[in-house]
């Protein structure tokens, strides 16, 4: 096989795997979405924060240490411990579950019935608050996320390859675990929702408010649990994330690629976000390889997905498994 | 405003769609005028003109004109920072290309440029509704910023990629440039607020601003009604474009003068107009130019406030 072709082809996996990570922020959004009906901007940032979260109790990092620190002339910076993965990774769910019921008390229960669009305003200064939060709580230097997931090159794809094509495909390992743990969370998501009482709760809210309070369905308590799984999700993306390129503030941008993923795969459907992520993971990088690079001075991964999404848009406006839409007068 | 006549006392038309129907706001409004006309430009320095008042009024025109958008026409755009940015380079190759013409015509015309640029991505809202098109518009605010970047003819081939703004004058008064005068700046920003706030203010009330109110309300009633659906949304558009590109000239001619693209018009940008207009409420002019006096004037006192308390004096209390 041509050498080109053969590049191709490892830049299309490569993108597979990038678009998982792109599909794991934008499941975040899918669900908050489809409950209650906001467009979470701050998924992105809930990401950063829970990574950040994660490192910082990992390490024994004191929260807030330079406030304190500015504030009584201390020199504080560490506990003094390092917390096992696993805990921390159970106490930073925790906080994140304490962080959506904060979100839900102070911020949306005053926004119940505001049109969608101040909802969505609400959540990009949640965003801006939050990155301000994360901040100062854990301090803005690139942090090394470490949880024991292998990394590198995987040698088995790299031989295997080698020995039916004579080129070595390059695939880290940890793309490999961000794709099967992605895969695990669908189906846990999947499953709750379909089996769990809390989970036909979630999809009655999601399927009309109205009717779900009227069989007495405790809208607070489904909202603070979605958002409570967001977080749970944004905690997996940023784990991912934050192991491939260090945690750090341009995390948050990952959001934004988040968009036209959703709008790929439609605003309301799970599998759509997975589906639009490979997508816009392989077109991108395709695009760059094939045209961009050569031809178009590079750099096109920047809005590549946005032109592909508004053009799919034009052609099927309601994404790719979104529900179709029917206007009424 | 905040508040409102208790019951309704009007006997005709006109007094019915009057701008302001409350005689105190009327006179408040010539005061305020009056004030920001014959007093402030003598007043004004370099510190008021460019930390306050200058920011202030290049954002209301902004605000103004995505209010159009959003507001009255209920198009969702998050590419105000992409649209501002043509306006700047539309109006640095105009003012490169054509030395002798005036400021008012080259910011006219790039605000005609981003029109056009605008009605173009305008073009995908005939079929995509609400928040998937305020993300496809996010489309537009990439690629844009992407093009000036990566195409150099748009920066005139220079070295560092930047664009700064040579000097221009307005009838024989410098407007651009290092030397200009703070009043200057004012007095020129000024008279595009003014001009573009009537502008919008009438465009609103007339058959055009009913037109886009009605495709807010409910598009699919509103084609049923007569109204054109992509005449109505194009000019909207296109009208809140040529807004937003006097604003992007002015920013940069006026208020920076040298420009890195990603830096003065990414995303944060759209955010912060569209917060500007939301603010100030949405479908009301006169909120569009509330809003940036609450955006502009409050990280500017809460920088000040900051400064005092937590190292004395502040550094800019020379002025």
């Amino acid at each position: 096989m041509p050498d080109q072709l053969l590049f191709g082809m490892e830049v299309a996996l490569n993108g597979l795997m990038a678009g998982v990570m792109y599909a794991l922020v934008a499941l975040g959004f899918v669900l908050i979405f489809k409950a209650s009906g906001i467009f979470n901007y701050a998924q992105g940032v809930m990401a950063l924060f829970a990574a950040m979260t994660l490192v910082g109790i990992q390490n024994g990092q004191v929260p807030f240490s330079y406030l304190i620190n500015a504030i009584f002339g201390t020199d504080i910076q560490y506990f003094g411990w390092q917390a096992p993965a696993l805990l921390a990774i159970l106490l930073t769910v925790v906080v994140m579950a304490g962080f959506a019921w904060l979100v839900n008390r102070y911020i949306f229960s005053h926004l119940v019935n505001q049109e969608p669009i101040i909802l969505f305003m609400a959540t990009i200064g949640l965003a801006y608050f939050l990155e301000g939060v994360a901040d100062l709580m854990w301090g803005s230097e690139i942090k090394k996320l470490d949880v024991g997931l292998p990394q590198g090159i995987n040698d088995w794809i790299d031989q295997t390859t080698f020995e039916a094509f004579g080129y070595g495909f390059f695939i880290d390992n940890l793309d490999i675990v961000a794709t099967i743990i992605a895969a695990l969370l669908v189906v846990g998501l999947v499953l709750f929702s379909q089996y769990t009482k809390q989970g036909r709760a979630l999809r009655a809210v999601a399927d009309d408010h109205q009717a779900a309070l009227s069989v007495g369905i405790s809208l607070n308590f489904i909202w603070v649990l979605v958002w409570s799984i967001a977080g749970f999700v944004a905690l997996v993306a940023g784990i991912m994330w934050g192991a491939k390129s260090g945690v750090q503030f341009s995390l948050s941008l990952i959001a934004l690629k988040a968009l036209p993923v959703l709008m790929l795969g439609g605003f309301t459907s799970i599998p759509g976000a997975i589906v639009g992520g490979l997508i816009i993971g392989v077109g991108e990088k395709l695009f760059e390889f094939l045209i961009g690079a050569p031809y178009l001075g590079g750099a096109t991964e920047n809005w590549f997905a946005y032109v592909l999404a508004l053009v799919f848009l034009v052609f099927r406006p309601q994404g790719l498994f979104g529900e179709k839409i029917i206007e009424r007068v | 405003m905040l508040y409102r006549e208790a019951g309704d006392f009007k006997t005709s038309y006109p007094a019915d769609n009057q701008t302001f129907p409350i005689k105190f706001d009327r006179w408040g409004y010539w005061v305020i005028l009056a004030f920001a006309i014959f007093v402030v430009p003598f007043l004004v320095n370099d510190y008021w003109a460019s930390s306050l008042l200058v920011p202030f009024l290049i954002y209301a025109i902004a605000a103004l004109g995505l209010n159009i958008l959003v507001g009255y026409c209920g198009q969702v755009s998050l590419g105000t920072g992409g649209f501002m940015a043509v306006g700047a380079y539309a109006s640095y190759k105009f003012m490169t290309a054509f030395p002798w013409m005036d400021m008012f015509t080259v910011t006219l015309l790039s605000g005609l440029v981003t029109a056009a640029v605008g009605a173009l991505f305008g073009l995908p809202s005939l079929r995509i509704k609400g928040f998937y098109l305020a993300v496809a518009t996010l489309a537009a605010q990439f690629f844009l910023v992407w093009l000036f970047n990566k195409v150099p003819w748009f920066y005139n081939y220079s070295a560092s990629g930047q664009i700064s703004a040579p000097e221009r004058s307005v009838f024989g008064i410098t407007v651009t440039g290092p030397n200009t005068e703070a009043w200057a700046q004012y007095a020129f920003s000024l008279v595009f607020v003014i001009v573009l706030a009537w502008v919008a203010r009438n465009l609103t009330r007339g058959t055009m601003g009913r037109k886009w109110m009605a495709i807010r309300d409910m598009d699919i009633a509103a084609e049923i009604i007569g109204v054109n659906p992509l005449r109505a949304k194009l000019s909207a558009f296109a009208v809140s474009s040529f807004f937003i590109g006097v604003s992007g000239a002015l920013f940069f001619t006026i208020y920076l003068g040298a420009v890195e693209v990603g830096e003065a018009f990414g995303i944060q940008k759209s955010f912060l107009v569209l917060f500007m207009v939301i603010i100030g409420g949405l479908g009301s002019i006169f909120g569009s130019s509330r809003a940036p006096r609450f955006s502009c004037c409050f990280p500017w006192c809460s920088s000040w406030w900051a400064s005092i308390c937590w190292a004395g004096p502040p550094t800019s209390w020379h002025i």
